[in-house]
């Protein structure tokens, strides 16, 4: 009797105890920050687990850069019905356009009120991340897409100073020519002749018309749309002609060795300048916004969102929170390199360059770019790479436009 | 008890049925499901691409439609131009290294086993370590460039993988005109050959034919427009790089299969050649490589569908980002998982498997008979 009694105690515990084990709360993230923005994360993991100390986090990632190989990944594993408790996806379309309208996320104004992140962010940021009467994603960071570097030593010893439009940019690559420097603007391999794209684009149409461009009021066939490539094809001329073989920091290399006089690329360049090349912000390198678009903000922002049917829903909420709060943002962002998404945050935490960067977020017009998944959904980005080559096999600026237009048509873009 | 004389037989299916149920499911069953997709719109739709229950729409062959004759899928049109250039420089390469080295080793050198070990050794590395060496031996600014710097000559400026020259360009518009042209040239040597044997009806029918389709091609063929506007496709030279790496990672195997052919021949042959009075040349050219042709032949299969498929060399060399170097089976991958349009993968993949399909069925089935005919 004393026998079975055991025995069936043992039983009872051993199914409690599994019972137990399958509710304890667990996080599980999913993220492509490994190598050196790694630690970032960390940081706010162990925050996280500090502040819930019995809800152990599992942080997947997939490395590659920009998530190329994590979005395949995660695709794998939404389709089959088995999502992560939040991801890192790029704040606007690319979360939009792939997975609300697919009706696969939860909608945060809820959180965003309960918060008061509606004041916290820039309205510009909040336009962004809404869609369809909702807000779907918590931003973490901020980067800069359009900024131009330079080595202020350099263009004093050239003569010139950083060019403040399209138009003086040409003109000074001819100065710089004459100097000696062939190519005065360093470019490097496919994407960021993208990213090159969209600055010149929005020095071109302005933000207006480039937000235009996205909610589908402005054609790409349309004349200031077709002048953009036309102003591209004009810039591309200053730019080394081996850049498919660069990648951005070899471009960044050529600036600062002097080769190139200036180079178009995101903020993360001055956590590569500052942090691994160990330069001064303001004398190793300087920066200004590329020309053409002085007052305009336009950002990429890494943020999470909370897809439909999790695991660990309250987890998953009190890690939205964290990445929302003033606290969350600046112990990820100083390690990261970039700025808070948030305008209240502490900016003595801060170096030189993302000050100014703050100071620009809180004051100028925030657009969003097209490189890094803000404005436009996977479906049309991926093929822009083939507009893009359609553009530089025959320098034919209306092909490209109707290219441009016909891919849009078929996406739907802005609709 | 007759089943106990088919208790052999009984046992011999039980035990292949396990794998026949998992080749059935994964590779045939999927297979299915991928040419079902291939005929849907699934990623057409944003709001159903991804959605926990998409809802899927049959729309017949317009997605080949579009991948042969839209106007966005030029990528597309010029992978497929790549792969048959990279092919026949691949398989021209593997056979006329390996064949090479394969004399070579026959003559039995010293040393003829530490050669043969050091010639085969890159065929048991994986595509992505070849690659990956590569990419770093090409490199535009080191490597490969930099060793005429060695013997005192100026550093070569081959832009290697990131070159963007294109030659031996063709229009695209013009493939119904080259096609009829290539199969009225074919109908025209099966023509040759049956009238020499003898059935002179068939082959004064075969010639008219080949004659018909010249007049087709030149003519009514050059209105078929496939595209609107004109589309030029050619041969990029980035893909020199790729030719170089593979190669040099097949050719041992290549070597591998005429060692053993070159074995296999008797000594009595080539003695008696020999004393017949052939040179060394027609030796090698009347004797030895006509011998050779099965094993051509086996190796061109073999190579031709390794080269249809390739993936992970072209991935692990220049990425899935350069249109330069870009195949179909990359394409589909990007198509899929970046751009969310699974139906239009789908038929990418349908497409590679018919193109790898057309190569090994038929060598698979004259196997098969040969086989059956012993």
């Amino acid at each position: 009797m004393t026998k079975r009694a055991i025995l069936c105690g043992l039983v009872l515990a051993v199914v409690f105890g599994a019972t137990a084990a399958r509710a304890q709360e667990k996080l599980e993230i999913f993220s492509w920050w490994a190598g050196d923005e790694g630690p970032a994360l960390k940081a706010l993991i162990d925050r996280y687990e500090v502040l819930y100390p019995n809800i152990p986090v599992i942080n997947s990632t997939v490395t590659g850069g920009s998530g190329v190989n994590a979005r395949a990944v995660l695709k794998t594993r939404m389709l089959g019905g088995d999502p992560p408790d939040s991801f890192q996806v790029h704040a606007g379309q690319e979360l939009i356009g792939t997975w609300v309208v697919a009706n696969r996320m939860e909608d945060l104004t809820p959180l965003f009120k309960s918060e008061g992140w509606t004041e916290k962010f820039p309205p510009g940021l909040i336009a962004l991340l809404s869609a369809r009467g909702g807000i779907w994603s918590v931003p973490v960071n901020i980067h800069r897409s359009n900024v131009m570097w330079y080595v202020p030593a350099n263009l004093k010893k050239w003569g010139v100073t950083p060019p403040k439009t399209w138009d003086e940019f040409l003109a000074t690559c001819k100065t710089l020519q004459g100097k000696g420097v062939q190519y005065p603007l360093a470019l490097g391999e496919n994407w960021t002749q993208v990213h090159l794209w969209e600055s010149v684009a929005l020095g071109v149409l302005g933000p207006d018309g480039w937000s235009a461009l996205w909610s589908g009021k402005m054609k790409f066939t349309d004349s200031s749309a077709v002048k953009a490539w036309d102003t591209f094809g004009s810039v591309l001329a200053c730019t080394n002609p081996d850049a498919s073989g660069l990648s951005w920091q070899q471009a960044v290399d050529r600036t600062l060795k002097g080769n190139a006089a200036f180079n178009i690329m995101g903020d993360w360049a001055a956590g590569y300048m500052s942090t691994t090349l160990k330069l001064k912000p303001g004398e190793g390198f300087g920066w200004a916004a590329s020309p053409g678009t002085s007052g305009t903000f336009m950002m990429l922002s890494d943020s999470f969102g909370l897809p439909k049917g999790v695991k660990h829903h309250d987890a998953a909420v009190k890690w939205l929170k964290l990445l929302g709060s003033r606290e969350g943002q600046d112990i990820f962002n100083p390690l990261k390199g970039s700025i808070a998404a948030r305008l209240d945050s502490d900016l003595t935490k801060y170096n030189a360059y993302l000050n100014s960067a703050a100071k620009d977020w809180k004051s100028n017009k925030v657009v969003g770019s097209l490189a890094h998944g803000a404005v436009a959904p996977e479906i049309f980005a991926s093929q822009f790479g083939t507009v893009m080559e359609i553009y530089l096999g025959g320098k034919n600026a209306l092909a490209a436009a109707n290219a441009a237009q016909a891919i849009a048509d078929q996406v739907g873009l802005g609709k | 008890m007759s089943w106990r004389k088919h208790t052999n037989q009984v046992t011999g299916l039980l035990v292949l049925l396990p794998s026949i149920v998992l080749v059935a499911v994964f590779v045939y069953g999927f297979i299915g499901r991928t040419i079902y997709t291939s005929f849907t719109d699934w990623g057409k739709d944003p709001s159903q691409a991804l959605a926990l229950h998409p809802k899927l729409h049959f729309i017949g062959l317009d997605n080949y439609r579009e991948l042969f004759t839209g106007l966005i899928d030029s990528r597309f049109r010029q992978d497929l131009a790549s792969t048959v250039y990279f092919t026949v420089f691949f398989i021209a390469g593997c056979l006329a290294l390996g064949l090479a080295l394969a004399i070579l080793i026959d003559h039995k050198p010293r040393g003829e086993g530490a050669f043969r070990g050091l010639f085969l050794f890159p065929f048991a590395l994986s595509f992505v370590v070849t690659g990956t060496i590569w990419r770093w031996l090409l490199q535009p600014g080191g490597g490969v460039n930099a060793l005429p710097a060695l013997v005192g000559l100026p550093p070569a400026d081959f832009t290697w993988l990131t070159s963007g020259k294109q030659v031996w360009r063709f229009e695209w518009n013009a493939l119904p005109m080259y096609a009829a042209l290539a199969l009225a040239a074919a109908l025209a040597a099966i023509a040759a050959v049956t009238f020499r044997a003898g059935r002179r009806r068939r082959g004064a029918l075969l010639a008219l034919g080949a004659v018909a389709l010249v007049a087709w091609g030149l003519l009514p063929g050059r209105a078929v427009r496939l595209l609107p506007f004109p589309e030029l496709h050619g041969f990029n030279l980035a893909f020199v790089g790729i030719v170089v790496a593979a190669v040099w990672q097949m050719a041992g195997y290549t070597m591998a299969l005429y060692l053993a052919g070159l074995a296999g021949i008797p000594e009595e042959l080539r003695e008696g050649a020999v004393v017949e009075g052939a040179s060394g040349w027609q030796l090698y050219t009347r004797i030895i490589l006509p011998l050779m042709a099965p094993i051509t032949l086996s190796a061109m299969i073999i190579l031709g569908h390794i080269s249809l498929k390739i993936f992970d060399l072209v991935f692990a060399m220049a990425g899935p980002d350069n249109s330069r170097t870009d195949v179909p089976a990359l394409l589909m991958y990007v198509t899929t998982f970046r751009g969310n349009q699974f139906a239009k993968g789908a038929a990418i993949g349908v497409i590679l498997l018919l193109v790898v399909a057309l190569v090994i069925v038929p060598y698979l089935r004259s196997q098969l008979k040969e086989g059956a005919g012993e």
